[in-house]
């Protein structure tokens, strides 16, 4: 964006900066902005639940048990006439800013380890290298559900075990990332110009790294997504009667013949944004491909 | 060769050695005392200390530790207390359906997901291709779980094909009891199969060798079949191993949906009754077979491919 603008001689004043961003919204595949659009609608709807959503997500009516999706319950109700469109609602806002903040918080610590363990080399390369493979051994639930046996069930464990593991996904392809950039001629520039090796590292180098690794975050939020999703339908992430997509989504099995919305639709919805998110990630990929292409 | 090899043992033996410390750690450092929650929260602690005492917890945490990795390393983690048993038995009698699980799942991935593959590689930008590319979006943003229900509901309760929960074992009872199970986990796995195949394929199929040939004026079947199987195989084989961790994660949630008496609900048993030992030993278990699993899968791909050994030795 700011290269296109400095191109442009255009001054960073806000008014171009918005034009700039708007011209390459414009060039933008269409899965990104089918994407895009798609998870902006499920965002806005989760974040402002309180104002969309037709009833409130605890709010029992025992007149309508069961009652199939209709134009006054879109999602239909459940066992004791809750709301499921309100309740998907307020879970895919729960869901959505849990799954944020476990994504989000390792992926630069991660970033900077395996940026460090590519940049040295070495010993550092080899213990961070190890830990991480070490922490990509365990597999995600049966890490989680060790820690549930501790801790007791809850949304803790997730908070704990995810971002214990997750760093070490970034940290592997930063790593990748930084042998390979190690060697580029700007980097070669900066040892020549005496620059100190941590400004190579901080100022250069890792940006180039970063991206890479948020291109990646799409998957890996989609993962946490439908990971936090598959805990509390196990039982052993959010406790009921906390609206969340897995336990909505498990709370309609014993009905799953007689009232199958209760199950079927949450999930759909989950599919639809992850679908949206992966569109998004797609065509992320394809230009970051263009990019390093150049 | 032998050095690529006794490299990769040695960095599988580290990485078991720190699975181990980690299992230990997070017993020890995540807040939280695994007797209190095994006798509850009004617990005497009379009764807390005694529970300490069996379980080993009032000893230094250096011998707690040298004595962890001793037991690891014998898979012997005493009694369960919960199955009245030994843990091992507890956990060996659980394999069996689980191991089907994987075996039926990965069988259907592979004779439907590597076809698929070859087809989306040499027709690329084709229909199939962009046909593939559009399921794999949304089987990849599809909770496993849930997508296991939907088949339940679908060609369960409404079609009546399937039983929904429950295990029997034989052929017929497999093929009964673990059809729907197995196609839900081929799903999950299907995706991440089919994408990476693709573009290992299309690399292969541009690539000079493969050019050669048709140089020489081989058939494009031929060049296919010859180049693009072995390919595959080695391929799938690669990408497989490097997800078996995931590919755990999945069946647990999988025994879960479909009530199967596997490894996956013995874990999640364990957990309901507190029995955090044999979660341990759980975790353990899952984190070794990864790991072996990885390690086999390099040493494979060694002696097919040589140019991965040497990069071995440059490095």
């Amino acid at each position: 964006m700011s290269s296109a603008a400095t191109a442009n001689g255009t001054s960073l004043r806000s008014s171009s900066r918005a034009r700039t961003v708007l011209r390459t919204a414009g060039t933008l595949p269409l899965g990104v902005k089918i994407g895009g659009l798609v998870v902006a609608i499920f965002a806005l709807a989760a974040i402002f639940a309180p104002l969309v959503a037709p009833y409130g997500p605890d709010q029992l009516d025992l007149n309508a048990i069961f009652a199939a999706p209709s134009s006054a319950h879109w999602f239909g109700t459940d066992d004791t006439g809750r709301d499921v469109f309100s309740r998907t609602l307020y879970g895919l806002r729960l869901d959505l800013a849990l799954a944020l903040l476990v994504t989000y918080i390792p992926l630069p610590l991660g970033a900077l380890a395996g940026a460090v363990a590519g940049f040295f080399g070495g010993w550092a390369d080899t213990i961070i290298s190890r830990i991480a493979d070490v922490m990509i051994s365990f597999p995600f639930i049966v890490l989680i559900i060790a820690i549930v046996a501790i801790i007791g069930p809850g949304v803790e464990a997730f908070l704990i075990g995810v971002p214990l593991a997750a760093w070490a996904l970034y940290a592997r392809l930063a790593r990748s990332r930084m042998l390979v950039l190690r060697e580029q001629p700007f980097m070669l520039a900066t040892a020549a110009l005496g620059y100190s090796r941590r400004r190579a590292l901080f100022r250069h180098a890792f940006p180039n790294v970063l991206r890479p690794c948020l291109v990646y975050s799409t998957v890996d939020l989609i993962g946490n997504l439908l990971l936090l999703a598959g805990l509390s339908y196990l039982g052993v992430g959010i406790q009921p009667p906390t609206a969340d997509l897995g336990s909505i989504i498990s709370s309609g099995q014993p009905y799953l013949l007689t009232a199958w919305w209760i199950t079927t639709l949450p999930g759909l919805t989950l599919v639809a944004f992850g679908v949206g998110v992966g569109l998004v990630g797609e065509g992320l990929a394809d230009r970051s491909s263009e990019w390093s292409a150049q | 060769m032998l050095t690529y090899i006794l490299r990769r043992v040695v960095i599988s033996i580290v990485v078991l050695f720190g699975i181990a410390s980690l299992t230990f750690l997070i017993i020890h450092l995540v807040p939280g005392d695994p007797a209190k929650i095994q006798l509850g929260q009004r617990a005497t602690p009379e009764a807390v200390a005694k529970l300490h005492h069996e379980m080993g917890l009032d000893k230094p945490l250096g011998e707690q530790y040298v004595e962890f990795l001793k037991n690891a390393a014998s898979f012997d983690f005493g009694r369960s207390f919960t199955f009245k048993a030994p843990t091992s038995e507890v956990v060996s009698n659980r394999l069996a359906p689980t191991a089907i699980l994987i075996g039926y799942g990965l069988l259907i991935t592979l004779v439907v997901g590597v076809p698929l593959a070859i087809l989306a590689a040499v027709r690329q930008g084709g229909i199939v291709d962009n046909a593939i590319r559009l399921v794999t979006t949304f089987s990849f943003a599809m909770p496993p779980f849930w997508f296991g229900l939907m088949l339940a509901l679908l060609l369960g309760l409404e079609a009546n094909l399937f039983p929904v929960s429950g295990y029997e074992s034989g052929i017929d009872g497999i093929i009964e009891t673990m059809t729907l199970p197995a196609l839900t986990l081929a799903l999950a796995l299907m995706v991440i199969v089919v994408r990476n195949l693709r573009s290992s394929l299309i690399e292969v199929l541009g690539s000079d060798y493969v050019d050669a040939a048709r140089a020489r004026g081989f058939g494009e079947g031929r060049i296919v079949l010859k180049h693009a199987l072995r390919n595959s195989v080695i391929g799938t084989i690669t990408i497989l191993g490097s997800i078996f961790g995931f590919l755990i994660s999945v069946l647990v949630l999988i025994e879960a949906v479909f009530q199967l008496p596997g490894a996956g609900s013995l874990l999640l048993q364990a957990v309901q009754r507190r029995d955090y030992e044999l979660v341990q030993a759980l975790a353990l278990l899952s984190g070794f077979v990864v790991v072996v699993v990885s390690l086999f899968t390099d040493l494979f791909h060694a002696v097919i491919d040589p140019r991965i050994r040497l990069a071995g030795h440059s490095e």
